[in-house]
């Protein structure tokens, strides 16, 4: 009964959401109050209503209500409670039921928070909110209902496939889509806009914060995936260049230019129609990556959901939205005349070079992921483009990018002193090359250490120019270094913590891709292999029960010297429902690498097994890279100026501690 | 500066983008595209001197062991191609199962570098599947022909 009411509900969903689409839209043209501010009451009742219907879902998963077909398909009674939960997104008809929950508690925040909004620009972006959530729910209800009853009532569920049934991965979907879902309210903002015909600063300080909030998510939604499949997978590769990884690399990469671009069009009132081009490719990736992972048409390694029929419905989906949108970009964004004259070197020109970067960046990643379908279709032939593709091309764009994010925050806006710049940036310069040289001394000279060494030259540099700049700006070390640092706005710390993330991550993949060390072999209890350093001794295998599963269990031992550093467990875990087996990895780290081991298959009567093991140096600096990076966006966005809705700053150094803005 | 130079330099600026994308792209797809064919396509015509990625199913009783030294038989049910392979199998790599093997044709055998086989039992790599719809043996929602699940 539940369940139907929740269908029911999103059927009601979809009745709001026309009205929010249309009768907001409406009023805003004929300056009608009481219409416009319709858009406000269906944005909260919508989020009532679809909210409601995902509480339902959750709720037949929770109590394993077999009954239901998406219950029946996913679960399992005997599951753990978080994993009956995140079962519920992890099907193709459960994500979309969570990503329209998100766009509507978006569309709601906007309703309640946005009292400081130009009425007729918030319904105008509301009601292009209620467009998106009337395809979404519509792709929904008639071609991918998670409602369905199934009769006669199953006694048992098929189970969630075990390498979803992990902590990391359980948050992971929910986060994506935070960040996938964030970037259509920069979207809507740019339609209500291009609709207006008027961009300016109050816009961008209305679509940063948002955009922030989204790619804060994003980044550390993608760092979460990336730490499962280290740690799950079992080779120890954290980044595949996967079509599902770049499903959300690509949107990431055009929402980084966003964010920067937008800065521009809030403080220079420049680059606006750019901006705006921007945000509509940025939700563009975003849908194109939702259904990239969720239709199946790509061949890859955790495409778990697979249904081309509804490849049509969301064919015209993306039409209408894609389509649609640059469609009205191109009639309307040449009426938009943009404001500031800049000199190239500048911040401002220094952030279109950015942009520029990273939008060819994400092009050249677009087309890698995509190539292998055009040539499917077009030639018949089948391709695969992997990582070697992707570094190639990928690679040598974002060094001018991590050149250029040292020297840009030093340039001043409208005309910048590029001699001056570089010459306060001589340490870092010099900071960096030292780095290099001593890598390399470390490493032995060898020639395959040069790419090594030159990554960690580049974080060097990136963290020392952040730092120099940083510590300029509040006169480091003066008197009254520290009020001026309490007094420092809160976005500049946060792109200070966010650019140094960067840096950290830099050297993280610059140390993981160079010096990775594995051996893999056969192993009967008691032999012992060398691996940088370490002997690793096989001590057999036992086996343990767990929740949902039995596992093999290995005991390792990890000596250095004659000093044991760890004794590690590396499984493989065989499930009951459904019948599959995982490997779980079991890591000693010692905070700057990894020491990854996993358990391979039994090999023989007499106990010995295939055991993998990789040395990982600097992989937790991926880590503490994107958390600070993470961090640095939640820093900026505690920002008043990115306060929703809060007035403009009069004198911008004026500024008293933000005590009474908390 | 007028805002006809800002405009040049923007331009400029996006060709110059646009250029360097254009020819790391190309540079790149020329070395690292890599061929994916089927144990039919191999046996019509000569293919894949370089290096290419063949999909299909294992044999039944094709797999021979010597250490680890592995050859099997790769099979989409219309061709059969032998491959050879150094080194230790991934898990979950079963006579019948669906695997991928990346390598290139040496003397009417695949001589493969890497051998992949996916995580789940039931699962079969889509460039597999695909191979054997196109030759015939399986249809999308029937069973999976007989000797595929003899695990």
């Amino acid at each position: 009964m539940i369940i139907e009411l929740g269908h029911f509900a999103l059927a009601l969903a979809l009745a709001v959401a026309l009205i929010q689409s249309s009768v907001p839209l409406i009023g805003a043209a004929r300056g009608n109050v009481a219409w416009m501010n319709v858009a406000r009451q269906s944005a909260v009742l919508q989020f009532v209503l679809v909210g409601f219907a995902f509480a339902t879902l959750i709720h037949a998963y929770v109590t394993s209500d077999f009954s239901v077909v998406g219950v029946y398909e996913n679960s399992h009674s005997a599951k753990p409670l978080i994993y009956k939960i995140s079962g519920v997104w992890g099907n193709h008809e459960g994500s979309l039921v969570l990503w329209v929950t998100i766009l509507s508690i978006f569309g709601a925040l906007v309703a309640v928070l946005g009292r400081n909004l130009p009425p007729a620009l918030r319904a105008r972006a509301l009601a292009v909110q209620g467009m998106i959530s009337v395809g979404f729910i519509a792709f929904i209800l008639f071609t991918s209902n998670p409602f369905l009853r199934l009769f006669p009532t199953p006694a048992e569920g098929n189970g969630l496939n075990p390498i979803l049934q992990d902590p990391g991965l359980a948050v992971h979907p929910p986060m994506l889509y935070f960040g996938y879902v964030g970037f259509s309210m920069a979207f809507s903002f740019a339609v209500a806009a291009l609709i207006e015909g008027r961009v300016d600063a109050t816009w961008a300080r209305w679509v940063r914060p948002w955009t922030l909030a989204a790619w804060t998510s994003l980044t550390l939604g993608i760092g979460l995936g990336s730490w499962w499949a280290y740690y799950t997978l079992g080779w120890g590769g954290w980044w595949m260049w996967d079509p599902v990884e770049n499903a959300s690399f690509i949107p990431w990469l055009t929402g980084t230019a966003l964010l920067h671009s937008a800065i521009v069009v809030e403080k220079r009132e420049a680059l606006k129609s750019w901006t705006i081009l921007l945000a509509i490719l940025t939700f563009s990736m975003s849908l194109l990556g939702t259904f990239l992972v969720r239709s199946g048409v790509l061949t890859s390694v955790h495409a778990f959901a697979s249904d081309p029929t509804r490849g049509v419905f969301i064919l015209i989906l993306l039409a209408v939205a894609i389509g649609g949108s640059l469609t009205l970009y191109a009639i309307r964004a040449p009426q938009m005349e943009g404001g500031g004259v800049f000199a190239p070197i500048s911040r401002e020109g220094g952030l279109l070079i950015n942009n520029l970067l990273l939008t060819t960046a994400c092009a050249t990643v677009l087309l890698g992921t995509l190539y292998p379908l055009i040539t499917e279709t077009l030639a018949g032939g089948r391709i695969s483009v992997g990582s070697p593709y992707f570094n190639g091309v990928f690679i040598p764009l974002m060094i001018p990018l991590i050149l250029l994010m040292g020297i840009g925050p030093l340039l001043a806006w409208k005309r910048g002193d590029l001699a001056g710049a570089l010459s306060r940036l001589k340490l870092a310069a010099g900071l960096s090359v030292a780095a290099i040289v001593v890598t390399m001394v470390i490493a032995g000279f060898s020639v395959t250490d040069i790419g090594g060494a030159f990554g960690i030259g580049m974080a060097v540099w990136l963290a020392a120019s952040s730092l120099i700049e940083w510590s300029e700006r509040v006169k480091f070390g003066r008197t009254g270094s520290w009020a001026r640092i309490a007094n420092l706005p809160r976005a500049a710390h946060g792109m200070t913590i966010a650019h140094l993330g960067m840096a950290i991550l830099i050297a993280g993949v610059s140390g993981a891709s160079a010096w990775k060390t594995e051996t893999i072999q056969i192993q009967a209890p008691g032999e012992t292999v060398q691996l940088a350093g370490y002997a690793l001794t096989f001590k057999g295998v036992t086996e343990v029960p767990g929740s949902n599963f039995t596992a093999e269990r290995a005991t390792i031992e990890v000596k250095r010297g004659d000093k044991l550093v760890a004794t590690l467990h590396p499984e493989r875990r065989a499930f009951v429902q459904p019948p599959e087996q995982t490997t779980f990895s079991s890591i000693h780290t010692t905070y700057a690498s990894d020491l990854l081991t996993t358990l391979g298959e039994k090999q023989g009567d007499d106990g010995s097994y295939v055991t993998r093991f990789y040395h990982e140096p600097l992989v937790p600096f991926l880590w503490y890279g994107i958390l600070l990076m993470g961090f640095g966006g939640l820093v900026s966005l505690t920002d008043r100026r990115h306060r929703v809705g809060a007035p403009r700053r009069t004198a911008p150094q004026a500024m008293p501690v933000p005590v009474a803005a908390e | 500066m007028t805002r006809k130079r800002r405009r040049l330099y923007f331009v400029l600026l996006g060709l110059l983008g646009l250029g360097a994308g254009a020819a790391l792209v190309l540079t790149a797809f020329q070395d690292n595209i890599v061929f994916f064919y089927s144990p039919k396509d191999i046996a019509e015509k000569p293919v894949c001197e370089q290096r290419c990625r063949i999909g299909g199913l294992v044999a039944g009783g094709s797999l021979v062991k010597e250490g680890q030294n592995i050859s099997f038989d790769l099979t989409d049910a219309a061709a059969t191609v032998s491959v050879k392979y150094v080194g230790i199998l991934p898990d979950l790599f079963r006579e019948g199962q669906g695997v991928v093997a990346e390598g290139r044709m040496n003397n009417g055998a695949f001589i493969a570098s890497n051998v992949l086989a996916k995580h789940d039992e039931n699962y079969m790599p889509p460039e597999v599947a695909k191979a054997l719809k196109d030759s015939g043996h399986w249809k999308e929602g029937e069973a999976p022909p007989a000797g595929m699940n003899n695990n």
